[in-house]
């Protein structure tokens, strides 16, 4: 008892340390705060005076446009920024004045100088304009845009907090109107143009007029840093905004270039400046901004960017084997969250807008009504559209998402093996599987590669392969600097690897299926339709309208590249263009059981073709003859054709279980031809085989011989006494 | 992957039966296929043939789960169900408890129910009867033991519990891991 009372051990009542150092680092954020929004109080303030004076003596304040764009000036600069000839309004508030702004714009100063002159050629055209309207307070507002825009700003300031609300685009309409008064009702059409780009002007961001400001006089046109600013700018950066300021330059000339390029830029300089750009202020490394700008547009390539910028909705996908998404919506509406269907497309999606109660952990939730899944994961399982009854394989499965959602589709019935690499990610898939009430199936914990050796003869397999995660950088922007050259091939190979086995695991003889679903959330060629080609040169597929009739069509050429004319029919799907996350589905069939020689076998056994083109010509042949003809790159090597045929023969004992594709295949079905065939041909075989054999033996002949040859560097004997001898022939020449 | 033990056979129908009592027959002769038990990392899975049948391709190191798992035996050879053996309970659940919408996020905690929070009760319910939780709503959200019959808990202080919990479908998040 009194060990419990002792003083010193006494428990603090009240919130804990840590809500304590919360609440300090709040203080401390709210001055942050405060002492950023003072600053457009003291503006406003200073308007105010401004405004008072004006009210004293109309006339002098109509003298006075030029200090209200510069924030920095204090009463002794008046004097001196009263300027007499309001013609050098830039050169001496820039020359000589040392406002806080000035320091943000070094860089751009040198440009602003060297455009003053043809800057002040169109405001000598513009104040003449004006002095016909003898108006000289509104000549600002068509000489320079900023200049209206902080009196109206000012007089927003007076007008009282409801005028201060409005929106740019309404501030924008009202400057507008007024310049319209100012010029009266016949102005010229050069002055239209000018209220259009005052307009984009305001737009852009109305809050920080500053650097509006500082921008303002490289509007005309944009041109190119040189090499002393970009040395500058490397030992100082820009400032973001500027920086935002300079792509949209950027993108305008590139999207017009003919119209607007500076004489002597070629289009890689403006390229390599926006790459650079582009990479400071979205944050990412020049090897992914280079690859995003091969596969994008510049102007789609912004939106792009944007879009990784802010998160996607929050979706679920309604579990049809237990209720259904009216009762789902219903439920979930009665506890507070506002939510939408999907989409046309999905007759189980709904969209979360808000929700009063955490989405992931209401009874409906934990009751598996429903599962949290992003839009584009519902695509592929579409795209598969598995039937009752079939055999399904998710070869990568994790987190049971798309494999729940086969389940629900199948009803329930047939079989679906769940696989993953993972041991850890498969217990979110044993939980979501049981949670949402499938019971037809098998988890197992397999690398994806040994596949067609566990089991193999699938109706239908689904290979969610896994991927650089380029489509999802809103998700993980990780992303954006962590990866390189070296991850996006060591991902395209994997993937190479575990599609060969997917396809090897489906059974083409299924009388419902025999289709193969590959997607990536990845947006690069080369985890994509690359691999996807590999796979049609290797194996005996072909693509197939994936079923969905949105999303943009595959490349079938990129750069230097050149894939199969059918890589159109897969589907890619942009965050930007689609608000789902960037994706990637492509469907293919399989049309034979066998797997073609390897390319190294073909070109050992050349003397096997002429054989070949014999016997397809037998009539035994033609099933096998038209189905290589859909892919016209298979029907050009005849031993695949061949090998084809030998497929479509064997009987369909493929079972279920231990269907083994040998690699020898194609070899086995020409012995079993042979039997059919005359014996002439099965003696050319049989020389053939040994020839085969014969070239292995070459084959490993040469590896030995390789294997010395590899060292390069270190001269032999033999080959330092040849060039001993060849130098002294040289010697003796000479 | 084995066929239980007649004596495995025996503790686990034992504690089925407590929850759905003779309709266990139901979940053995069914009309849609033959459906078994098979005994994986002394976990009690329910499947149809057919996935057993594929199951059986799978190494016994690489297979993590098949069908439905139903529960574990202990180390002292007790039975315990899961929360995953709730899909087959529910149907056939013979003494039922339904929770007011208040309590269902204290039961899916993993607190017991209160008098307070008891909307429904099954009548007849004896002392200790396995029985199945449900939401007003009637969706099962998982399973207890009565801690009162049903005449007992008529005039019982609305503090006092009335079902001891064991199972809820909030284990679905918080034993993740441990489901398999």
């Amino acid at each position: 008892m009194g060990r419990k009372l002792d003083p010193t051990n006494q428990v603090k009542k009240g919130p804990g340390r840590k809500s304590r150092k919360q609440k300090g680092a709040e203080t401390e954020l709210s001055k942050f705060i405060t002492a950023e929004e003072s600053e457009p109080k003291r503006r406003t303030s200073r308007a105010r005076k401004r405004a008072v004076k004006r009210a004293h003596d109309p006339k002098k304040t109509k003298d006075l446009p030029e200090p209200t764009p510069l924030k920095g000036f204090t009463d002794e600069n008046k004097d001196w920024l009263k300027p007499a000839k309001r013609k050098r309004k830039i050169d001496t508030p820039e020359s000589e004045d040392d406002s806080d702004e000035m320091w943000e714009q070094e860089e751009e100063e040198e440009d602003e100088v060297e455009k003053v002159g043809t800057k002040q050629g169109k405001k000598a055209v513009a104040a003449k304009i004006a002095q016909k309207e003898e108006e000289d307070d509104e000549e600002d507002d068509m000489v320079d845009d900023y200049g209206a825009a902080e009196e109206s700003s000012g007089e927003e300031a007076e007008g009282g907090s409801d005028e201060e609300e409005l929106l740019p685009i309404e501030r924008a309409a009202k400057k507008e109107k007024k310049i319209k008064e100012a010029m009266g009702i016949g102005s010229d059409d050069d002055d239209d143009s000018e209220d259009e780009e005052a307009v984009k002007r305001d737009d852009e961001d109305a809050d920080e007029e500053d650097a509006i400001q500082t921008n303002i006089e490289e509007m005309d046109k944009f041109r190119l840093p040189g090499e002393e600013e970009l040395a500058k700018e490397s030992v100082i950066p820009l400032d973001l905004q500027s920086i935002h300021h300079r792509i949209k330059e950027n993108v305008d000339v590139l999207t017009h270039f003919a119209a607007k390029r500076e004489e002597g830029k070629g289009r890689g300089e403006y390229i390599s400046l926006l790459r650079s750009d582009l990479c400071t202020y979205y944050s990412y490394n020049d090897f992914l901004m280079e690859k995003l700008m091969d596969i994008f547009p510049v102007s789609e390539l912004i939106d792009f960017l944007e879009a990784n910028e802010i998160q996607r909705p929050v979706t679920i996908r309604t579990n049809t084997l237990k209720t259904r998404r009216r009762d789902l919506a219903q439920a979930l509406i009665n506890r507070g969250v506002n939510l939408d269907p999907l989409g046309k497309w999905s007759k189980v999606g709904l969209v979360i807008f808000d929700s009063s109660v955490p989405i992931g952990a209401t009874p409906e939730y934990l009751a598996g009504h429903y599962m949290l899944q992003g839009a584009s994961s519902l695509l592929p399982v579409m795209a598969l559209s598995p039937q009752e009854g079939e055999c399904v394989l998710d070869m990568s499965s994790a987190p049971g998402g798309k494999t729940t959602y086969i389940a629900q589709l199948m009803r329930n019935t047939g079989t679906i093996v769940a696989n993953d690499a993972n041991a850890e990610r498969l217990k979110s898939v044993v939980g979501n599987i049981h949670r949402l009430g499938v019971t037809n199936a098998v988890i197992c914990n397999y690398d994806g590669r040994q596949f067609p050796k566990v089991m193999g003869g699938f109706d239908r397999v689904l290979l969610d392969a896994p991927c650089s995660g380029t489509g999802v950088i809103a998700k993980d922007p990780a992303v954006k600097t962590s990866k390189d050259e070296a991850d996006i091939l060591r991902a395209a190979h994997l993937q190479k690897e575990l599609l060969l086995s997917a396809i090897d695991s489906v059974n083409a003889d299924s009388a419902t299926g025999g289709y193969l679903i590959y997607c990536t959330c990845s947006i690069m060629v080369e985890e994509n339709e690359w691999v996807v080609d590999y796979a049609l040169k290797k194996r005996n597929v072909k693509l197939v309208p994936a079923g969905l009739d949105f999303g943009t069509e595959g490349f079938t050429r990129f750069q230097e590249r050149r894939f199969h004319p059918s890589l159109r029919l897969t589907r890619r799907f942009y965050p930007h263009s689609h608000n789902m996350d960037g994706f990637f589905v492509a469907k293919l069939k399989k049309f034979s059981n066998s797997v073609p020689a390897t390319e190294m076998e073909q070109d050992e056994d050349k003397t096997e073709t002429s054989e070949s083109v014999a016997v397809a010509g037998s009539p035994n042949q033609k099933p096998s003859k038209n189905k290589t003809s859909k892919i016209p790159e298979k029907a050009a090597v005849s031993p695949k054709g061949q090998t084809n045929g030998a497929g479509a023969k064997k009987p369909p004992n493929i079972q279920a279980k231990g269907q083994k594709v040998q690699p020898t295949g194609p070899k086995k079905a020409k012995m079993a031809k042979m039997d059919v065939k005359n014996v002439n041909e099965g003696e050319a075989n049989a020389s053939e085989s040994c020839k085969t054999e014969g070239s292995r033996f070459e084959k490993k002949h040469e590896k030995n011989r390789k294997s010395p040859m590899k060292k390069k560097n270190r001269l032999g004997k033999n080959k330092f006494n040849k060039l001993k001898k060849v130098l002294q022939k040289e010697w003796n020449g000479d | 992957m084995r066929p239980l033990t007649d004596e495995e056979t025996k503790t686990m129908f034992e504690k089925l039966s407590k929850y759905i009592g003779e309709n266990i027959k139901l979940l053995v002769d069914r009309p849609d296929g033959v459906y078994c038990f098979r005994l994986h990392n002394d976990r009690v899975y329910y499947m149809s043939e057919k996935i057993l049948k594929l199951a059986t391709n799978v190494a016994r190191d690489k297979l993590v789960s098949v069908g439905t798992c139903f529960g574990k035996f202990t180390k002292t050879g007790k039975f315990r169900l899961h929360i995953t053996a709730l899909d087959f309970l529910a149907p056939y659940a013979k003494f039922k408890v339904w929770v007011k919408p208040g309590t269902e996020q204290s039961f899916l905690y993993g607190n017991h129910v209160l008098k307070s929070g008891l909307g429904r009760i099954t009548e007849n319910t004896n002392q200790y009867q396995g029985v199945v939780v449900y939401s007003m709503a009637d969706v099962p959200l998982g399973f207890g033991v009565a801690a009162k019959t049903t005449q007992e808990c008529r005039r019982m202080d609305p503090m006092s519990i009335v079902v001891f919990h064991q199972a809820d479908v909030g284990e679905f998040i918080r034993n993740e891991d441990t489901l398999t």
